[in-house]
């Protein structure tokens, strides 16, 4: 009776599996099938302002499957442009959060461990607070007569205010202080558990401590490095709450593009189509990721 | 331009015998002091061994001659060159790592070449210099793997040769056989000698393993506490050991407190209550009489016999409270009246020699010859 029962139900391992996998399953693949399916749908005026893409009339199986959104996306120069501009504010972010998060991850993970924690906190203690309130706080700081504009005309660097606000300018301030952690937390992850004989040992072999970085520390962070672009690259790509707060009317995000189509064109079809396209566009860089980690789990076995 | 100067300097100096030399260096962390006014003169071409359990201080000086701690005072001159001021990456001196430290995202040969690619040697010399001292190792066919991809023992070989291939005029050896298992331990000591002997390397090694200390260094320091406490080849520490510490710390010994009680020229008597008569030692020592002393005598020098000895001294009754076969040898623990305890190694010719091996509960006689005892100062 109970081998018979074991045969049947799940064994261990696979029921503990199976919990992320259902969840899975339910939430994120069930969602966007139906985001593809709406994809290849027709506008349609009603409730759901789509087609159906199995039609069952007079005994024939009925399937359409409409690619016209598809082609549209690419004969519309603003779908193209705006594609581009994201990629290329996500690629900018990505770059600066690097530049900034690589020397405080660095000095985290150099400095004593019982303070590592502390300024870990810090790092993080923003998130305590919603995305959506720091982006608001943001505007009250870079506004024409907001805080900084404000404290720089006092001390007399500048005698006009700067047009940061509504600006791709806005936009990247905002990003950049948005995502830093992201890049900064797998980054000291890496370096924390960096063997520091390793370094001793590049200077025992005569590499100046710059050598030693640039040959020793900084090919160990690699794998860091990459999770952290990525981290930041990825949503960053299709960010669409800060772009909307901060930036302007000439800050082209795939993000506002896509809300666009949902919300003032009520063109489901023509939505789903965009967001499927995204997601493909950014499959690249996440299957690139996936590559690496592989690749460093089997470089330790 | 050839400077006579320093010419004649150096060819007035015997031959390496001041190759290396430690003054004074003491080394400070906050209050403790890890490093206590050592001195030491190390000759060219020696390999060096520090010895001291953990904690002594000993790996604090190997770090300061390599650089990578600086010293509170005192100077370390090389070939005559004061290193103090040099940094680490500017010091004629190399280290082999205790966790070996090859850079995990380097093959074996990027890691050998590392060292000549800093001093910006070109790169045909590089290649030559790196194969020749990979095939010293014999880890020539290892040369495109990676450090996850090799042994224990082979990591160990391409530390040696990347901390060799430099040519150091020191190289130092940090517990180079502690990650290791200990059945290929005793032929990697061999091994290591031989290529260290190949290259006529100066060579500073620390290492908590006394055993590995005899089998592998010219010389041998003994440090406790930051200190110095001996200095000397292996035969000279283990046979005249100056101190308790010393005699204690290499190998083990039976020792014996008393006082002199009689001081001639060519022996003195020891008396001690561990023992019912006197110990005769047949050297003379310095120092009053009945000053307090401690006498060492080594466990293989300490024979057992059924019958009483036939000498007034040097013997004591008691019983066999603990043996052990250890193949080439017995070792006895015999408790006599006092309640101390002797250990003793004895040969198995000895034992053949005997009508019946001495087993437990018997009532046997140690004895050991005059020349035996080392007297340590107290």
């Amino acid at each position: 009776m109970n081998a018979l029962l074991k045969r049947f139900l799940p064994k261990g391992r696979t029921a503990v599996i199976a919990v992320p996998f259902a969840w899975l399953f339910v939430f994120f693949m069930l969602p966007f099938l139906l985001v593809i399916k709406i994809s290849f749908a027709d506008l349609l005026i009603g409730i759901p302002p789509y087609t159906k893409l199995i039609e069952f009339k007079d005994g024939v199986v009925h399937l359409t499957a409409n690619v016209g959104h598809y082609l549209f996306l690419l004969q519309d120069d603003l779908y193209v442009s705006s594609y581009l501009s994201s990629v290329k504010i996500a690629a900018i972010t990505t770059l600066v959060c690097l530049l900034i998060g690589y020397p405080i991850a660095y000095y985290i993970a150099r400095s004593n461990p019982s303070s590592r924690n502390v300024l870990m906190m810090a790092v993080m203690l923003p998130f305590w607070t919603s995305l959506l309130l720091r982006t608001y706080a943001m505007i009250g700081i870079v506004k024409n007569e907001g805080l900084l504009n404000n404290a720089l005309i006092a001390i007399g660097i500048i005698q006009e205010p700067l047009q940061i606000y509504h600006t791709t300018w806005g936009v990247y301030l905002g990003m950049v202080y948005n995502y830093l952690p992201f890049l900064i937390m797998p980054l000291y992850a890496h370096l924390v558990k960096m063997d520091l004989t390793l370094l001793e040992a590049a200077y025992d072999l005569g590499a100046k401590p710059w050598k030693a970085f640039v040959k020793v520390t900084l090919p160990l962070s690699k794998n860091g490095i990459i999770a952290g672009c990525l981290l930041v690259f990825i949503p960053a790509v299709g960010e669409f709450v800060i772009p909307e707060l901060l930036g302007g009317s000439d800050t082209l995000m795939i993000g506002h593009v896509m809300w666009d189509e949902f919300f003032n064109n009520m063109d489901w079809p023509m939505a789903s189509a965009v967001t499927c396209a995204m997601v493909l566009l950014l499959l690249v860089p996440m299957a690139w990721f996936q590559y690496v980690q592989v690749q460093e789990l089997e470089g330790k076995s | 331009m050839a400077n006579p100067q320093q010419h004649s300097a150096k060819a007035s100096q015997p031959a390496g015998a001041d190759f290396i030399q430690i003054i004074d260096v003491v080394k400070k962390f906050g209050d403790s002091t890890a490093v206590d006014t050592v001195n030491l003169t190390i000759r060219k071409n020696e390999l060096f061994a520090l010895l001291g359990s953990s904690g002594c201080g000993k790996s604090t000086l190997l770090r300061i001659l390599a650089g990578l701690e600086t010293a509170t005072s005192g100077k370390i001159l090389i070939d005559g060159e004061d290193l103090a001021k040099l940094p680490p990456y500017h010091r004629p001196v190399n280290m082999m790592f205790q966790s070996y430290a090859l850079f995990p995202h380097m093959s074996v040969e990027a890691n050998v070449a590392f060292g000549l690619k800093q001093e910006g040697a070109p790169k045909n010399e590089i290649e030559d210099r790196v194969a020749a001292v990979l095939d010293l190792v014999q880890m020539k066919k290892y040369a495109k793997r990676k450090p996850h991809q090799l042994s224990g023992g082979q990591q160990q070989r391409v530390a040696l040769a990347r901390s060799l291939v430099k040519r150091p005029k020191l190289l130092l050896l940090d517990e180079p056989m502690s990650a290791l298992d200990k059945k290929i331990r005793q032929q990697t000591q061999l091994e290591l000698v031989n290529i260290l002997e190949k290259v006529d390397v100066t060579c500073v090694m620390v290492t908590h393993d006394q055993e590995e200390a005899m089998t592998m260094a010219n010389r041998l320091a003994v440090m406790s506490e930051g200190k110095i406490i001996q200095v000397g080849t292996p035969h000279e520490v283990y046979e005249y050991p100056n101190s308790r510490f010393s005699a204690e710390f290499i190998g083990s010994t039976n020792m014996f407190d008393g006082n002199v009680v009689e001081d001639e020229p060519d022996h003195i008597f020891v008396e001690t209550p561990e023992l019912e008569n006197r110990m005769y030692i047949s050297h003379g020592v310095t120092g009053p009489l009945g000053m307090p002393v401690a006498v060492s005598v080594r466990p293989e020098r300490v024979n057992i016999s059924h019958q009483a000895p036939d000498t007034k001294h040097n013997f004591a009754r008691g019983v066999v409270c603990d043996f052990a076969y250890m193949g080439s040898y017995t070792l006895y623990h015999v408790k006599l009246a006092s309640g101390k305890i002797v250990v003793a190694n004895v040969s198995s010719l000895m034992l053949t020699k005997m009508d019946a091996a001495p087993a437990y509960g018997d009532e046997v006689y140690v004895s050991w010859s005059a020349s035996s005892g080392v007297v340590l100062p107290k």
